[in-house]
């Protein structure tokens, strides 16, 4: 699939999370995605950049313009190299959550999107891409 | 460099310190010039006397390398505090190096006059000398930076309370307009100043607004659902206002759960329905109109 555009970002600390969705917003506006789209895709892309951070110990997340037959999609993928998630249906199940959360990220991000892959091996990292199509 | 027993560093600095301060004092006001009455002579002659004693003894026990090892600790600390200084009275980072860097200068005249015969020990010595002052003129920037930062986070912090202001619509109403990212610090600081003011005001409604902020993600949802607990413990009861269909929709998509939370879409709405809930009404007055 060709990539028009990426961006790469750290996360690091919370305020990488406020600079990841102002750079998500960013480009969803530009490629002119509509304010659901734009929405969907920002709040989707804090949850995993919070669960990167809180969980996978930091990581980063790279932004991709996609386009394929002539449509265009915004694809974020976050990579850590933290403890790995060892049961993902667990972890995907509403409510579950090993910390203190509401446990509905990995769950909510995954219906917020049109895409959703996530790879985890235990000690090795996680990885979670989605990809949200404009206009879909 | 220079095999520490024999650097005549350590005598220069003892035998000329008069003559070095005075120099490097003189051209430090000469740099500074456009900074007259922001620096004063006496500061000056004071922090460069400071540093010399600090770096002389420290370059007399004998580590030239170690420049974060405890024997440098003193100078380390000298120079920290003329970073901060610097950096307060609104110094750039490579003039607040400056003070270390122009320090080089009359102490290769003095290494030089003392032993100028000796091209190699000049040479070598005169490396040791830029090495260190090179170090620490970059220490000075570390520390220069490091003060911005808290700079920059205290003015956050300030702003932090500043945009949480609870008001009073009505009596028994109050509103909180939240402006923003509600990330962690910041909702322990709105939350406080909510239930402070319904303590205080003994409220029976309180209308939290969040049209100013951008992103409903779960953690914010789990914030103003506690934030409604908590005030609801306080016996005020909350409204949630500035749900903008955007956002609404993404968070039934989240799956988060409201409950028995109260929601409208603005501010004017959560307001009508608290005053009807107040037994209060708000009409029209007959030929004003
Ligand atoms: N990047 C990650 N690395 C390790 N574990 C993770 C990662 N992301 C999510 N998890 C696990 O999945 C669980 C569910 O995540 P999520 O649905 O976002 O809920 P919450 O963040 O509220 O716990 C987390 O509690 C955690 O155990
Ligand atoms: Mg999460």
């Amino acid at each position: 699939m060709p990539v028009i555009r990426d961006e790469l970002m750290q996360v690091r600390a919370s305020d990488d999370i406020v600079r990841v969705r102002q750079m998500v917003r960013a480009l969803a506006v530009e490629l002119g995605f509509g304010l659901v789209d734009q929405t969907k895709i920002v709040t989707a892309a804090s949850e995993l950049a919070r669960n990167t951070l809180d969980y996978g110990l930091g990581g980063t997340t790279l932004m991709e313009v996609l386009e394929e037959n002539s449509r265009i999609g915004l694809r974020i993928t976050f990579e850590d190299n933290g403890p790995g998630i060892a049961d993902i249906d667990l972890a995907m199940t509403d409510g579950y959550t090993s910390g203190r959360g509401l446990g509905l990220g990995l769950s909510g991000a995954k219906r917020l999107s049109n895409e959703f892959t996530i790879e985890s091996r235990v000690g090795e990292g996680t990885r979670i891409a989605i990809t949200r199509w404009k206009g879909r | 460099m220079t095999p520490t027993g024999t650097s005549k560093i350590p005598d220069i600095l003892t035998k000329y310190r008069a003559d070095i301060l005075t120099d490097w004092t003189r051209q430090q006001l000469e740099n500074t010039a456009m900074r007259r009455g922001v620096l004063r002579e006496s500061d000056v002659t004071e922090q460069s006397g400071e540093f010399l004693n600090a770096f002389a003894e420290a370059v007399g026990a004998g580590n030239l390398t170690d420049l974060r090892g405890e024997k440098w600790d003193a100078v380390r600390e000298v120079l920290a505090a003329v970073s901060r200084s610097r950096a307060k009275k609104g110094f750039t980072p490579s003039e607040t190096a400056m003070f270390v860097f122009s320090l080089k200068q009359s102490l290769l005249t003095r290494l030089r006059a003392e032993i100028g015969d000796d091209t190699d020990a000049v040479a070598s010595e005169g490396w040791t000398v830029n090495t260190i002052l090179d170090r620490l003129g970059l220490f000075t920037t570390e520390i220069y930076q490091k003060g911005r930062e808290e700079v920059i986070l205290r003015q956050q912090q300030e702003l932090m309370e500043l945009s949480t202001p609870v008001v009073s619509l009505w009596e028994n109403v109050l509103a909180l307009p939240l402006i923003g990212t509600l990330d962690s610090a910041r909702t322990q600081v709105v939350m406080e100043s909510l239930l402070q003011a319904i303590v205080k005001s003994g409220a029976a409604i309180a209308i939290i607004d969040i049209t100013g902020v951008p992103t409903v993600d779960t953690l914010v949802a789990q914030h103003l659902l506690k934030t409604v607990a908590a005030a609801r413990l306080m016996g005020a009861d909350c409204i949630i206002s500035g749900i903008r269909p955007q956002i609404a929709q993404t968070i039934v998509h989240l799956g988060v759960d409201l409950g028995d939370v109260i929601t409208k879409a603005t501010l004017a709405d959560a307001f009508a329905l608290a005053l009807q809930r107040s037994g209060m009404m708000v009409a029209s007055v007959k030929g004003r109109s």
